[in-house]
């Protein structure tokens, strides 16, 4: 029981994961992008729609990546280049992505793709306990497990990281030496945004095989609930990705062995852990905000 | 879908009651059909009589491999039957104004019969109904108290296949452990998760079914993740009540544990484990409607009401699926028995039935009626889970 709640987090949570690192990189820069639930759904088509179209679901993964870069670019446009707010940007492009995937989405509801297949690991998947929890998996689980320790080093030990940091820190002092803070901004929110597409082609192409309207059902919030929580570090975003993905899959795993649970109080599982953690840590999370986005939450006022 | 449709169908119902109570208070002259002398027709003929246009119309696309593309089909059966008759059926008609507009323009071609097919189109359907008393609406799946002459609600009994499809999973299953898939907690999916288990344990007596819930009509993610549950504990057959039956039948495929469907025949996501399921076949019941209106009987008749057809009489809308490849000889004959005796005036609630707490519910030699039915809230002994 304990080993199916463990691989059920691994792989419900991977997507809350690589939402999560997608907005860590952007809030690292300065920008808030609730749209993440909306990248996360055109990433959920594209990547359906293409792999259906290639039959290849590695170049679906890459057709959900754009179509979320892309949502985030015109979140980057507005709040970036325009000085819009970053809150009501987001939210509205949320509700832009959830109807025009649903429009878009129709003809693909009953379509069959060649979607990934879970790949047991040679040998580790072997190993009791730890196999079926870690290497029985989709390929884009995988891929996550080296995805967090990836942007965690891109963001602190690389010179790109150290602009992306600076960006949502002390944009005057990119500025002073000759960098284009907007530049830096744009791409860190672009390359969250096609993360969050990542996310989402996970939900369709790997999780699911299957597109359906609205089916991201609130996991892109949950990602950024979980930036905060995890206090925009990568590594903690890893961990708290799977933590959620163990709330999630407590519902399942309980239900199956006949616990007698409520299952409507067991979907708000993730949430009252949320508020939880918000609870404990308090202040500590705004100390470990980039300054930035203080400015942000303080006056929703923009760079 | 179906099951949304009908636990909305009673609030509507009420809500549409107070509506037409609060017409007739303020306008006495308006519901009274026949008194008024507008529609100059109404006397001599019966509504519907000798219609030679019949109006249907659908809230989805004619294609969407399940409720709608249902009564796509019910329509072509329709037009076989009557080729005197001319059929014209709207597609993704949404439940608001534009329902009525389009069988407003639909009598004003000429329609004498109208479908209103989806379960938001009953109010509608209620106001086209009162301003033309010589057009029969008849509405699928919704409830009317009482209804006016020229309408009637139809339906049908949706747990009998199910509980044939358990036959054919309690001979299939080598665990013992079924999986049901299933939204909410509401009369229609417990009479369905209870007739689903009832089956399976007539062939199997130590079946147990494991029902877990997503709470919602169609999350595709839950799904998996109810199914990857399911299968970890040793579930070798699994089946379902959601709109979106995809995900959960592949992952049972990729599993390579069997699948009972649901809504419609998807043996093509699941060539190896497909068993069986249920689906929709609108046409016998549409077209007795149809005969019977067109011949001027259907003021008073049983489709004046609300109608809920059952195997007992032979029109049960809602039928089993082809069988799969493993389905054995002897597991159809069963089947084939539990159907005859359905056929026959059976019912899968005969008594005795008992509760997961071992009380008796149904005692000894009763059948529940169907209005007792609709009104189930507990699950039957064999069911692992909690109704809450």
């Amino acid at each position: 029981m304990i080993i199916d709640i463990l691989a059920g987090a691994v792989r419900g949570g991977t997507s809350i994961m690589y939402a999560g690192l997608g907005e860590t990189v952007s809030e690292r820069a300065g920008v808030v992008n609730l749209g993440t639930e909306g990248a996360m759904l055109v990433g959920a088509l594209g990547g359906y729609a293409v792999t259906a179209g290639t039959g290849d679901p590695w170049i679906g993964v890459l057709g959900g990546a754009l179509a979320g870069a892309l949502l985030s670019l015109v979140h980057a446009v507005l709040v970036v280049s325009r000085g819009a707010n970053q809150f009501a940007s987001g939210l509205t492009l949320y509700f832009l992505a959830l109807g025009v995937t649903a429009l878009f989405g129709a003809g693909f509801v009953s379509r069959q793709i060649n979607a990934f297949a879970t790949v047991p690991v040679p040998v580790l998947s072997e190993i009791p306990g730890v196999g079926p929890v870690l290497f029985d998996h989709d390929p884009l689980v995988y891929v996550a497990y080296v995805a967090a320790p990836l942007v965690w080093w891109v963001l602190y030990r690389t010179r790109v990281g150290l602009l992306v940091r600076t960006a949502g820190e002390r944009p005057q002092a990119l500025q002073v030496h000759g960098y284009s803070v907007t530049a830096v901004r744009y791409g860190a929110t672009v390359v969250g945004g096609a993360l969050a597409g990542v996310a989402g082609s996970h939900l369709s192409i790997a999780y699911t095989n299957s597109w359906f309207e609205n089916m991201v059902a609130g996991r892109g919030f949950i990602a950024v609930a979980l930036v905060i929580f995890a206090m925009w570090n990568p590594l903690r975003i890893m961990a708290g990705a799977y933590l959620f993905g163990a709330a999630l899959s407590l519902a399942s795993v309980l239900q199956t062995a006949g616990v007698a649970v409520n299952q409507f109080a067991l979907n708000l599982v993730p949430f009252v852990l949320t508020l939880a953690v918000l609870a404990v840590l308090g202040r500590r999370t705004l100390q470990a905000a980039p300054d930035e986005l203080l400015r942000v939450f303080d006056s929703s006022r923009a760079a | 879908m179906l099951r949304t449709r009908t636990v909305r169908a009673a609030v509507a119902a009420t809500v549409a009651a107070a509506v037409v109570a609060v017409l007739a208070a303020c306008s006495p002259a308006a519901s009274g059909a026949s008194g008024g002398g507008a529609p100059a027709a109404a006397s001599d003929v019966a509504p519907g009589e000798g219609a030679t246009k019949i109006g249907v119309i659908a809230v989805g696309p004619r294609d969407d491999f399940g409720y709608n593309q249902a009564v796509h089909q019910g329509v072509e059966a329709l037009r076989a039957e009557f080729p005197g008759i001319e059929v014209l059926d709207a597609y993704n008609i949404p439940e608001d104004d534009t329902a009525a507009t389009t069988m407003e323009s639909m009598v004003a071609q000429g329609a004498t019969i109208l479908f209103a097919t989806s379960y938001g189109h009953l109010d509608a359907a209620r106001q086209v109904a009162a301003a033309h008393p010589e057009v029969v609406v008849v509405h699928q799946g919704g409830l009317l108290d009482p209804a006016p002459p020229n309408m009637g609600t139809y339906f049908g009994s949706v747990y009998e296949p199910v509980y044939l499809a358990g036959i054919a999973a309690g001979a299939a299953t080598r665990t013992g452990k079924l999986g049901y898939v299933y939204a909410i907690p509401i009369p229609q999916t417990l009479a369905n998760i209870n007739a689903f288990t009832l089956g399976a344990r007539s062939v199997r007596p130590d079946a147990t079914v494991t029902a877990v819930s997503t709470t919602s009509w169609c999350d595709p993610a839950t799904q998996a993740d109810r199914t990857a549950s399911l299968l970890a504990s040793g579930v070798d057959v699994m089946t379902q009540h959601q709109d979106c039956t995809k995900t959960v039948i592949e992952a049972t495929e990729a599993a390579g544990a069997f699948t009972v469907g649901y809504h419609a025949d998807a043996s093509s996501l699941a060539p190896e484990g497909w068993l069986t399921g249920s689906e929709w076949d609108w046409g016998p019941l549409y077209t007795q409607i149809v005969r019977t209106a067109v011949a001027g009987d259907f003021v008073g008749s049983e489709f004046n009401g609300n109608y809920r057809a059952a195997m007992a009489g032979g029109e049960n809308p809602f039928v089993a699926s082809a069988f799969g490849p493993s389905v054995t000889d002897a597991t159809k004959a069963l089947v084939a028995a539990a159907a005859a005796d359905l056929a026959a005036g059976g019912s899968p609630f005969t008594g005795p039935v008992l509760a997961q707490d071992g009380s008796v519910v149904v005692p000894e030699g009763e059948t529940p009626s169907v209005d007792v039915i609709e009104q189930m809230d507990y699950f039957v002994e064999g069911v692992v889970g909690t109704v809450s």
